[in-house]
């Protein structure tokens, strides 16, 4: 039903607005707002059916920088707000931006709900556990022990592991990247493909706030030991080296990191298989400061959107077209 | 009261003679489990259906069964029916139905001097008794001697009468209703065929539960008319109404106001997405629309009320009519969302259901404590109009104008009703759809020199924009916006402009609405009634009266409280008294003294209960310094 124009007949630029970004020097969103603009330009649809959905924080402003639709919406509330507009507006590409105290602190309701309810819309989470606009509090996604100006003597609060909370939730497509990975705009785009709710986290470095937090894993020399990139069907292999890999843990059930060699082979591996619930839950945090990244969950679903759709065209089906004039005599009426 | 002989056929050939009545209120009275609301709406529509005017009053608790035979569970439905124009479902009732100790305990105290009390005698035992709080047992203590006392052993005779349905005694209890609604047909003159037909379409899947509620309901008639009634109860009849022509309906107010929405979209030419969370009293609302997908309307049930709102601005964005519905605690937590839809300059349609407050209040009871909160409750400087219903039917055309305002305007607008609206019925007189003058909403799809946020410089209204146009991406948003290309700006000239543009649309919003009128009485005078809303039925009969006495009183009825309807100043201005009867601590009051300097009066009623005719009446004696001879009145058909 979108219209999609031929590939490479778009730009990235042609997804930008005329509007000067106005992030910090440095920060890890300039990264993820070319990644959209490139998916963008890649799926091919046009930017006028493109609507771009935020709530507030410094992630939020993502829409101003789109040369797209877009609604800067309130603190927690773009997944409502953007479910609305799918529902009225059902040929939109509808992407819903948020961050960690956005979607998981004030909007963390609304989050839940749109995932089980899986509207077809691409949320991106820009995780950069802190709050960054306020300066600097700690968010729902900030580490235990963390110094901030509102946890002077470490935070306390257990963080959440988005990831779990959308397979929780029962989301149908859970994703994670980071800021300056190269694959992140063909998550993008496999995020866009999917009918229904897809939500892709995406580490993202603030520099003024919480900086190099994820250095670990997003460092071009190092990160390769620290991460994974998942590709379904494809054993489960990283390391600068291509030394190490997951398994099933013949102890646990649960999938482990394990060096190859010492009698252990790529067969021993763990085949990544997107639709395997259980393992997409151990992926999304594994043990042993490994992070993995990709698609770690995919099944088909009917996207809430198009099954409401489907109810309309039916009961209309069913009734036909009631007039006014029918529905207010509908049932006893009387002459005087 | 007038009363006539008039000879009806009835039963067997025989002759019954009926003693004719202009105006009954039947109060049925009942635990939360017996069926009451049922029985009372039953009344009500087949009244109606026979040509009486009338005005029907639910009051139930809060919880869905509370514990049986208690006071707290006692579920009350009073109805008014006559023979001449009814207003209000009567201050007091001329006739009580008990189903069981508590509800007499309850209600009894309202009942007038010599009503007609009908009680089920089967649910008087010792148990039941002292849940009530009753000492002795009312039936044998002559505490009862003053009324018309019409007591039957209801449940044992219904028991009786299904018994051939084959249903357990609890399920055949449960039809001790439909019984009792069998005997006051027969006393009142009712026909039973439309409850028959209705029982048969309600248990179309139980045709045993259908079959047994129908003998119950026959059985009801026949005991009554083969019984030697108690000395001074007669079978009565009250006449068809004069009402103006026309095809009539039976309406409440959530059905009024979710067909009024849809008229509107149908008027503007937009589908209609409702976004929604259930609270009483307002989730009919969503109930209603639900059913109407196949007139391009959509329901969303959302998580909370700040997702249901939000959802339906997301859906003005996205072109289509965003209305949510609601009830007090829902419209605070709506606030910022609908602070949002002021900024962005997007049509929303906010139905409030008002009730008792503060926090959860009561939730099944009326009140009117909303209206400041509906005009001021929002950070910033963020104005918008606020229109009142005042009658059931009239939820229907006061949808429509929250319609055509919130998209003529691009704003969104709160429509009050409240909890005796909403659940209270009337027959409605169904409207000339084509006398509404349609308001097509043209979009914005030029592309050149687009502006999103360029505003007409003699109405300060932008165009509005469907997402999804080729060529007219803009982006919007909570932050402050330039006049004109709509990007962020935090310009301080900018801010005063917009603020200013903002304030003067709404103001401008009075240029399309009708003028203040007089309702009632003369133009200028001694004492003018200021109402709005649910209070519209009780100060037209109060008036109404103090006119027929000669006294010096008028009445004035707002529907739109924000901006207030042209004209309004100078018609209050010309009487010595300005009184606001509200179901609130003070607030219309407030605002008339804010607008115009006046010193408005308020007569305040917060007890979850709709302004008795008689307390207006009184007021206004107060204040005209009038002496009355304070006179109860008496009960329809007593000597
Ligand atoms: S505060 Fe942090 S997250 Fe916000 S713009 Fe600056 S670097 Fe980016």
């Amino acid at each position: 039903m979108n219209a999609t124009i031929p590939a490479n007949a778009l730009k990235k630029k042609d997804f930008a607005s005329d509007q000067d970004v106005r992030w910090c020097p440095g920060c890890g969103d300039y990264a993820i707002l070319s990644g959209v603009q490139k998916a963008m330009a890649e799926v091919g649809a046009p930017p006028h059916q493109v609507a771009i959905v935020s709530g507030i924080g410094c992630s939020s402003r993502f829409p101003y920088y789109m040369g797209t639709y877009g609604f800067h919406s309130i603190h927690g509330r773009a997944p409502a707000i953007a479910t609305g507009v799918k529902l009225a507006n059902p040929e939109l590409h509808v992407w819903v931006i948020t961050g960690d105290g956005d979607g998981f602190s004030i909007g963390g309701n609304h989050m839940l709900h749109v995932l089980r309810r899986n509207v077809d819309l691409n949320i991106i989470l820009f995780n950069n556990e802190i709050y960054g606009l306020t300066k600097g509090q700690y968010s729902p996604t900030t580490e235990i022990g963390h110094v901030t100006p509102s946890s002077p003597y470490g935070s306390i609060d257990q963080p959440v592991i988005p990831a779990r909370f959308a397979l929780g939730a029962g989301a149908g497509f859970v994703a994670r990247g980071y800021d300056v990975a190269k694959e992140l705009s063909a998550l993008f785009v496999e995020a866009h493909a999917h009918q229904g709710a897809s939500f892709v986290e995406v580490l993202q470095n603030c520099v003024v706030f919480n900086d190099g937090i994820f250095e670990e894993v997003a460092n071009k020399k190092t990160g390769s030991d620290h991460h994974i990139w998942v590709k379904n069907g494809e054993p489960m292999i990283f390391g600068k080296a291509q030394d190490k890999g997951i398994r099933v843990s013949p102890k646990t059930g649960h999938l482990e990191v394990v060096a190859l060699g010492d009698g252990i082979t790529e067969d021993d591996l763990c085949r990544h298989d997107e639709t395997n619930v259980e393992r997409a839950w151990d992926l999304a945090h594994m043990e042993g400061g490994l992070t993995a990244f990709g698609v770690l969950y995919r099944v088909p679903g009917v996207a809430y959107d198009a099954a409401v759709r489907q109810q309309l065209a039916d009961v209309k089906a069913q009734k036909g077209n009631l007039t006014m004039e029918e529905l207010l005599r509908q049932g006893h009426t009387w002459d005087v | 009261m007038t009363a006539t002989d008039s000879n009806e056929a009835s039963g067997e050939g025989q002759t019954v003679t009926r003693e004719e009545l202009d105006s009954v209120v039947i109060r049925f009275a009942g635990d939360s489990g017996d069926g009451m609301q049922l029985t009372g709406s039953q009344f009500g529509a087949t009244s109606a259906l026979m040509g009486n005017d009338l005005s029907t009053f639910p009051d139930y608790p809060a919880e869905i069964r509370a514990p049986a035979g208690t006071t707290y569970g006692v579920s009350g439905f009073q109805v008014h029916f006559a023979s001449k124009d009814v207003r209000t479902p009567g201050d007091a009732p001329d006739v009580l139905v008990a189903m069981n100790p508590a509800a007499l305990m309850v209600n009894l105290p309202q009942l007038k001097p010599h009503g007609v009390l009908v009680i089920n005698t089967d649910a008087f035992t010792k148990a039941n008794l002292k849940k009530a709080g009753y000492e002795a047992n009312p039936l044998e203590d002559h505490s009862l001697d003053a009324y018309r006392l019409l007591a039957v052993d209801i449940t044992k005779r219904t028991l009786e009468a299904v018994r051939p349905h084959g249903l357990s005694s609890k399920n055949g209890a449960r039809c001790k209703n439909v019984w009792t609604l069998g005997l006051l047909y027969w006393l009142f003159d009712r026909d039973p065929a439309p409850t028959t037909q209705w029982l048969e379409t309600k248990f179309k899947k139980k045709p045993d539960i259908a079959e047994a509620n129908k003998a119950a309901l026959r059985a009801g008639h026949i005991f009554a008319e083969n019984t030697a009634l108690p000395n001074g109860i007669h079978p009565y009849t009250v006449p068809k109404a004069e009402l103006p022509k026309g095809t009539y309906r039976s309406i409440d107010g959530n059905t009024a106001a979710a067909y009024g929405v849809v008229m509107g979209a149908k008027l503007a030419g937009l589908p209609v997405m409702y976004g929604s969370y259930p609270i009483t009293p307002a989730s009919a609302l969503l109930h209603h629309l639900a059913k109407l997908k196949h007139m391009d309307v959509t329901t969303f049930q959302a998580e909370d009320e700040i997702a249901a709102v939000c959802s339906a601005i997301g859906a003005s964005f996205g072109g289509a009519l965003g209305v949510t519905g609601t009830s007090g605690p829902g419209l605070a937590l709506k606030t910022e969302a609908v602070g949002l839809a002021i900024g962005a300059e997007l049509p929303l349609v906010i139905v409030d259901v008002q009730r008792g407050g503060p926090s959860t209040g009561l939730p099944t009871k009326t009140e009117q404590s909303d209206l400041l909160f509906a005009i001021y409750g929002r950070n910033g400087d963020a104005p918008l109009p606020v229109l009142a219903a005042a009658t059931p039917g009239d939820c229907f055309h006061m949808a429509v104008e929250a319609v055509r305002i919130a998209t003529q305007f691009m704003t969104p607008v709160i429509l009050l009703t409240d909890g005796y609206l909403a659940n209270g019925a009337e027959p409605w007189k169904i409207p000339d759809l084509d006398a509404y003058e349609p308001f097509p909403v043209t979009f914005q799809t030029e592309t050149e020199n687009f502006q999103p946020f360029a505003h007409d410089p003699e109405t300060g209204i932008r165009r509005w924009v469907k997402a999804g146009t080729p060529g007219l991406m803009y982006r919007t948003g909570g932050l402050e916006k330039a006049d004109g290309p709509g990007n962020i700006s935090y310009d301080p000239d900018n801010h005063q402009a917009m603020t200013t543009m903002r304030a003067d649309k709404i103001a401008r919003v009075a240029d399309s609405i009708p003028e203040a009128v007089i309702e009632q009485g003369e133009a200028t005078g001694e004492l003018v009634y200021v109402g709005w809303g649910s209070t519209h039925g009780a100060i037209t009969q109060a008036v109404g009266q103090l006119l027929g006495e000669g006294h010096s009183v008028s009445h004035i009825h707002l529907r739109y409280m924000n901006p207030l309807p042209k004209g309004l100043e100078r018609l209050l201005r010309g009487f010595k008294q300005v009184v606001v009867p509200e179901m609130n601590n003070g607030m219309l009051d407030k605002v008339l003294r804010a607008e115009f300097l006046i010193d408005a009066k308020g007569v305040n009623k917060v007890k979850g209960l709709p302004f008795q005719i008689h307390e207006l009446v009184e007021d206004a004696y107060q204040r005209l310094g009038v002496n009355h001879e304070h006179s109860n009145v008496i009960a329809m058909g007593a000597e």
